[in-house]
Parts: C-alpha cells; sequence; structure tokens
C-alpha cells in the first residue's frame, strides 16, 4: 500500500519513540493521535480566553480587560475552539485512527496527504495565537461580518483570513481522505451496511466538508480582497452588500456544526453499545438519519440572519427546513434510548459523559427548535440564549463526547486503564460546571443581555456570577483528567487487548494495535453490533 | 406475557398522559421573559408558553427513560453477559420518526399563525433585498422589510428617522424636527422607524418589545411597532459593533398621549 508496508518495522523512522508524534508520520494512528494532542493544546488556550470572557463578565461594568483585547479574546475563543479543537479532534483525531480499523484497512487511503492535512494546523494555530501579540488579533467575532471586519485593525483580520484558510484546507484534505478511504479502501467482502456506525458518520461529515468549506474559503478571499485592494464585494460604502457575506458564511458555517456534531453521532454509537451489551438499535435508520441531517444542514443556513432584513418567503422556508432537522436527529435519540433499554450497563466514566451528552443534546436541540421559528427567534437572537444553546450542542454534545471517547479508546491507544474514580471526579465537575456555566444564560438572553459585550446592565449580575462559577468549575475538571492521563500512561492498569469485549475491528488486535493494525489479514467484522448474537472473546 | 404487554402499555399511556400534563401546567406557569410592553409581546409570549410545553414533556420524557434506563438495566457485579439481542423494531421506530414530525408540523404551522398575527407576512414592497442601495438616499422609499410588526400597508401614526453609528442611535422626528438620542413613543400608537446605518452594521432591540431588527449599512431596514405599556425600558445594541458594543444603550419612553404631546412641543426647536 504505502511504502511503510514494505519496510521492516526496525527501519520506520522512529518507530516506538515518542519521537514519531513529531514527525512527519504517515500511520494513520500517530496522526489521529498528533490530532488529539494538539487539540487538547488548542483547547486549553480556547479555554483560558473563556475563563478571560467569564472573569470580564463577573462584573457588570468593564474593568478586567480593555475593550479591544475583549473583543480580540471573544474571537479567538471561538476560533479556537471550534478550528483547532472540535473539528480537527472529532473529524481528524478519531477519524484517523479509527475509520481505516473499521474499514479493515491498514492505513488511509491518502497516508501523505493526511499527514500534510495534520501539519498544515500547528502553524494555522501559532499563527492564529501570534496575531495577539504583533498588532493585535481580529476583533470582529468568529463571524468576521463585515463592514466591521473591514474597519478594525486589518493585520489581525488578515491573520485570521489566512489562518482560517490554512484549517480549511486541512480540512477539506482530510475530507477527501475519509471518504476516499470509505468507499474504496474496505476489505473484500466488507458491505457498506456492515460498517460501524462511525463510519457512515464520518462519510456524511466529510461530503459537508468536501461541499461547504471551499465556500468559506471563497468568501475569506473575498473579505482578504476588500481589506488589502479596497475591493468592494461587501464593502456597502462602495456598492457592495454586506448581507451577501452573511449568506455564503453561513453556507460553511451552519454545516459546520453538523461537521462537528455528526460525528460526535457516530462515535456515541460506538460507545453506548459496547457498555450496555446490546446491538445498535435500529442500524439502517440511523444510517438513513444521517443522510438525512447532511442534505437538511446544507439547506438551513438563512435561520442565522432572522434579522438581517430576509425576505418573509425566505424566513418560511429556512423555518421550515430548520424544524425538520429535529426528525433524523430525534430517530438517532430514540434508536440510542433503546440501545440502552434491556441492556447490561455498566456506568463507568466512558458511559457517564455519554448518556450526560444525551441530556445536554436534548436540551440544546429544543432550544433549537425553538430558535428555528422566526417569531421566536427575533426577540432572542443575537443574545446570550444563542450563546447557551449553541454551547449546549457543542459542548454539552460535542466535547462531552470527546470525553467519553478518550475514556472508551486510551486502553486501546496506550494499553493501559484510565483510572476509574478520577474519571468519575472529572465527570461530576464537568457536567455541574457545564450546566451551571451555560444554563442561566437562557434567561439571561431572553431577560435583555446581548452576546459579545463586555458591560451589561447590573440587574444581570447574579446570573453572570453563577455562569462565572460554572465556567471555573469546567476549569478545575481539566486538572483530575490531565492528572489521570499522565497517571495512567504510565502506572495505570494493563488494559489487555479487549477490556471492554467489544466486536468492533479496533479491538480485535493487540493495545497498542501494531504498525500494521493487524499481526495477519484484517477480520471480517460483519456485526459490529452482534452483542448477544455472536460469541464476544473474555 | 400478554398480561406484562397490558400492563406496559397501559403505564406507558398513563406517564404519556402525566407528561404532557406536566407540560401544560409548567408552560401556563412559567415566567422567564421580561415584562410585556407592546401589542406584539402577548403573541409572541403565547409561543413561548407552547415552545416551552413541548420542550418540558420531550426533556422530562427522554430524560426520566435515560435515568431509569440507566437504574433498572444496570450491570450487576460479576454479570459478564449481553442483554437482549434485539437490533430494532420497524414499528416502534416508524413511530418515533411520526411523532417528532407531527411536533414539529404543529410548532411550525403554529408559529407561522404567530407569524402572521405579529404582522410578519405582510406583503413586501420590494423584494429585491439582493441589491446594494445607495445609503445616502434613506428616502428613496426602497427599503427592506423589518421583520416583525410590519406596515402592511397602512400608514403609521409617528414616523422617526433612526440613524445608529459606534455607538449611538440618533432619534430624529420629521414632525417637529427633534432629534434626540432618547426615543419617545405615545402609548397605542403604531410608530414606524427608518433605521439607518453608515458604518457597522447595528442592531434595534428592546426586550420588552420583543422586536429586533439589524440596521445594515447600504440597506436601510423598517421596523414597526405598537407600544401598549407607559414606561422607560432599554434600546440595546445586539450585534457586534466594535469595542463600545456592550455601551451602546439607551431608553425608550413610552408616554400616553397628552405627555407625549407635552414632550413633542417642549422639544421642537423654535423656527428661526
Amino acid at each position: 500500500m504505502e511504502s511503510t508496508s514494505e519496510l521492516p518495522v526496525s527501519l520506520i523512522p522512529n518507530h516506538g519513540s515518542w519521537l514519531r508524534y513529531l514527525s512527519f508520520s504517515l500511520d494513520h494512528k500517530v496522526v489521529g493521535i498528533q490530532y488529539l494532542v494538539t487539540g487538547f493544546l488548542f483547547y486549553l488556550v480556547g479555554g483560558a480566553l473563556a475563563g478571560m470572557i467569564r472573569t470580564e463578565l463577573a462584573t457588570p461594568i468593564s474593568d478586567y480587560l480593555s475593550r479591544e483585547v475583549y473583543n480580540e479574546v471573544l474571537t479567538m475563543h471561538g476560533t479556537i475552539m471550534i478550528f483547532l479543537w472540535i473539528v480537527p479532534v472529532v473529524n481528524g483525531a478519531f477519524g484517523n485512527y479509527l475509520i481505516p480499523f473499521y474499514v479493515g484497512a491498514r492505513d488511509m487511503a491518502f497516508p501523505r496527504l493526511n499527514a500534510v492535512a495534520f501539519w498544515m494546523i500547528p502553524p494555522a494555530g501559532l499563527l492564529l495565537i501570534a496575531s495577539f501579540f504583533i498588532g493585535g488579533a481580529s476583533q470582529s467575532g468568529w463571524t468576521a461580518y463585515p463592514p466591521l471586519s473591514l474597519r478594525t485593525p486589518a493585520l489581525g483580520q488578515l491573520i485570521w483570513i489566512f489562518s482560517v484558510l490554512l484549517l480549511g484546507g486541512s480540512s477539506i484534505l482530510g475530507g477527501i481522505n475519509f471518504i476516499v478511504t470509505i468507499l474504496k479502501l474496505r476489505r473484500p467482502g466488507l458491505k457498506m451496511m456492515q460498517l460501524p456506525m462511525y463510519c457512515w458518520a464520518m462519510l456524511g461529515t466529510s461530503i459537508l466538508v468536501v461541499l461547504s468549506t471551499p465556500v468559506l474559503a471563497g468568501t475569506l478571499v473575498m473579505l482578504a480582497f476588500d481589506i488589502v485592494a479596497h475591493t468592494g464585494f461587501f464593502n456597502p460604502a462602495i456598492g457592495g452588500n454586506a448581507v451577501v457575506y452573511q449568506h455564503l458564511f453561513w453556507f460553511y458555517s451552519h454545516p459546520a456544526v453538523y461537521i462537528m456534531v455528526l460525528p460526535a453521532f457516530g462515535l456515541v454509537s460506538e460507545i453506548l453499545p459496547v457498555h450496555a451489551r446490546k446491538p445498535l438499535f435500529g442500524y439502517t435508520t440511523m444510517v438513513y438519519s444521517i443522510l438525512a441531517i447532511v442534505f437538511l444542514g446544507l439547506i438551513v443556513w438563512a435561520h442565522h440572519m432572522f434579522t438581517s432584513g430576509t425576505p418573509p418567503w425566505m424566513r418560511l422556508f429556512f423555518t421550515i427546513a430548520t424544524s425538520f432537522i429535529a426528525v433524523p436527529t430525534g430517530i438517532k435519540f430514540f434508536n440510542w434510548l433503546a440501545t440502552l433499554w434491556g441492556g447490561k450497563i455498566a456506568l463507568n466514566s466512558a458511559m457517564l459523559f455519554a448518556c450526560a451528552f444525551i441530556i445536554n443534546f436534548v436540551l440544546g436541540g429544543i432550544t433549537g427548535v425553538a430558535l428555528a421559528q422566526v417569531p421566536f427567534d427575533i426577540h432572542v437572537h443575537d443574545t446570550y440564549f444563542v450563546v447557551a444553546h449553541f454551547h449546549y450542542i457543542v459542548y454539552g454534545g460535542t466535547v462531552f463526547i470527546i470525553f467519553s471517547s478518550i475514556y472508551h479508546w486510551y486502553p486501546k491507544i496506550t494499553g493501559r486503564m484510565l483510572n476509574e474514580p478520577m474519571g468519575i471526579i472529572h465527570f461530576v465537575f464537568t457536567f455541574v460546571g457545564f450546566n451551571l456555566c451555560f444554563g442561566p444564560q437562557h434567561w439571561l438572553g431572553m431577560n435583555g443581555m446581548p452576546r459579545r459585550v463586555s458591560e451589561y446592565d447590573p440587574q444581570f449580575t447574579l446570573m453572570n456570577q453563577i455562569s462565572s462559577v460554572g465556567a471555573l468549575l469546567m476549569a478545575l475538571s481539566t486538572l483530575p483528567f490531565l492528572i489521570n492521563v499522565f497517571h495512567s500512561a504510565w502506572r495505570g492498569r494493563v488494559a489487555g487487548d479487549n477490556p471492554w469485549r467489544a466486536l468492533t475491528p479496533e479491538w480485535l488486535t493487540s493495545s497498542p494495535p501494531p504498525v500494521e493494525n493487524w499481526n495477519g489479514p484484517a477480520p471480517h467484522v460483519e456485526h459490529p453490533y452482534g452483542y448477544g448474537l455472536v460469541e464476544t472473546t473474555p | 406475557m400478554k398480561t406484562l404487554t397490558l400492563r406496559a402499555s397501559v403505564i406507558t399511556v398513563l406517564v404519556s398522559v402525566g407528561l404532557i400534563l406536566v407540560g401544560l401546567a409548567v408552560g401556563q406557569r412559567v415566567e422567564m421573559l421580561p415584562v410585556q410592553a407592546s401589542v406584539n409581546a402577548p403573541v409572541y409570549d403565547e409561543l413561548f408558553r407552547v415552545l416551552f410545553s413541548i420542550g418540558t414533556m420531550l426533556f422530562l420524557g427522554i430524560c426520566g427513560l435515560l435515568v431509569y434506563s440507566l437504574v433498572r438495566f444496570r450491570r450487576q457485579a460479576g454479570d459478564f453477559g449481553d442483554g437482549a439481542a434485539i437490533e430494532g423494531n420497524l414499528p416502534l421506530e416508524i413511530v418515533w420518526t411520526a411523532i417528532p414530525a407531527v411536533v414539529v408540523l404543529f410548532v411550525g404551522l403554529y408559529s407561522y399563525n404567530i407569524y402572521e398575527r405579529m404582522g410578519g407576512m405582510a406583503p413586501l414592497a420590494d423584494h429585491s433585498v439582493m441589491h446594494a442601495m445607495p445609503a445616502s438616499d434613506p428616502d428613496n422609499g426602497d427599503r427592506v422589510w423589518g421583520g416583525i410588526s410590519t406596515v402592511s400597508g397602512e400608514t403609521a401614526d409617528l414616523t422617526v428617522d433612526v440613524t445608529a453609528l459606534q455607538f449611538a442611535f440618533i432619534f430624529h422626528y420629521p414632525e417637529g424636527n427633534i432629534t434626540t438620542g432618547e426615543l419617545h413613543v405615545p402609548e397605542g400608537e403604531r410608530v414606524e422607524l427608518r433605521m439607518k446605518a453608515n458604518d457597522v452594521i447595528h442592531a434595534f432591540w428592546v426586550p420588552q418589545f420583543r422586536i429586533k431588527q439589524d440596521i445594515i449599512p447600504g440597506q436601510p431596514t423598517v421596523l414597526t411597532f405598537t407600544a401598549n405599556r407607559p414606561g422607560t425600558y432599554p434600546i440595546i445594541c445586539a450585534e457586534l459593533c466594535g469595542p463600545y458594543h456592550g455601551g451602546m444603550r439607551t431608553s425608550v419612553v413610552v408616554h400616553d398621549r397628552g405627555a407625549f404631546d407635552q414632550w413633542l412641543t417642549k422639544n421642537t426647536p423654535p423656527v428661526a
């Protein structure tokens, strides 16, 4: 397949040494871990920025950061969390680690492209962070709406554009790689409808990435032209149209939400059956609901623009299209509940995070259907209600699943178990902190607090302070997690090949797996969820 | 086995009815929104109560089922067996495809109805929002319609020109030639705001009126409302517009007709 397969293992550069994680490795497992660790480092940076926002908002006056820096911080928080933590980790990290196992391959279809895609991320991220120190970062929010983005300091905005273009490019390369791997690299005899659900989720996500990310790239190039060449695409002062930017931006950035949650839907579909000892309920409807979400996800973008002067027919269409996403999403949630029903559930850390994901995401989904309704949206648009909704989807949803996945696959990656009591402490802090932080923000938004402000009406002080305490708990929750990850890597209980007695192919090899994934031929797994149907290895 | 199924069905029906009742009760009692100060607000709050009721039913139902499953089906120590090998149940899956579909369809139709009652579906004079208009010509009649509480053919009782800029709203009353930083409107009368911005996008939001409209450079907008509760309410900029975005706030004062006329007379500059 690739050159590595012809080399004796001893000749692979840095094989067995930690240095391989700093190299241009072609091993999909190394690339997956590179994505995971890099993403987590950026999560710490984005989290520190969130801490600065919550510190500023602990008092109603703007007294902690200068106003310009506050806007830089909120812009960077959004950009880093989306483009450098959630998208790379939930797609790049778990996708690269798991997809070749799931299709029965020894690597991704294009290992070099894979390494290129990963190595675009660290420079893009460092560039973005560096912009803080060379003239100031972008101040126009992660949405970079013109004309504001044309009038804030140009250097920071241009660095932001360049960095997001790099990250988008990395994302497209990864998406193409996943599509080809899933469609073309399956082990002979393995049918599409036998693939683990995460493959379907990644196929759907990658289709969205490939269709919508180029639109964002084109838009940002036009925005850059408006800044450096004084063209007038989006500049109303010289005949441009600021609302066209919003259409183009959201044509990517709404699907981006599905790029962040669909892989999480796939991962939770892998985790629940293992720890509930039951087949995934309704495999076929799960597949079709992913495809329905992909299709609907592409035609709902203007629900971000109900107050932008969009015409009534457009509002009506986007309300209906958006609301209908609740149907395939609802199917998935009912199927997960049915997967748990009648199982033998082990309530470990992986499972706690997965079940909390269901609770958080259902709340985020309910507020999402409400926000899709034009008359409801008009009052709460651009307020803390939206901030709360969004974080219930991407933090309460996706980040909870990232943690669940780390507890689930850590034994496979390292060969050692994570410590359970520490995991439960991590979970309790995260769950309580998260709900304290974002729950009160629903009320704040409905009662008159807009988003992206550094000062607010003093009547909102108490709720903001509760929110800030929640944020502090979330920050503290990282400590038991980090201690656990480092401690267990050396001192953790040895996991063995298949500690969860799971049936998907990544568990049918050693932990950690050999370079070529299996010593011998790839196993043919016809029933990845055949709990109670096929014999599990003890 | 048959009796068990019957018992399960009865329990399911009872729990569902209970959930619906709890949802309705919570939705009717919830008080989460600010004071209602416009004709628009009670209509909005009606929608909010319905959405809150449905949301409560779904949230409690799903979380209840989840927690019940986690308790009832938890693994006993030393049990390494598998659960029941059920891979799906087509009738059941059709049911839980149909339920959200019906709920979503109901919510969509209902919110359409609400939107119409708010005046949101009134025909537009100009559908061509995609073409740019010169911002320097605020009186060209080619304004983009501002969402809720539109004029729908009727003329407004009071017209105010609004200019949003970093970081203030400026209100100009053609009647009386008054320019002010604080909006004053009469109670119970239809007010039309003709809004424009010259620098960046701003948004005009009065939470107590439940209305919001972006003010977009190059694309003047119209927003109408009828305030019906005397008092002073905040006007908040809701679109990130620069460093002092959080400070871009002012007030709207709703007067009864007599007090408004007094204010108008008192503030009208003498004709030179």
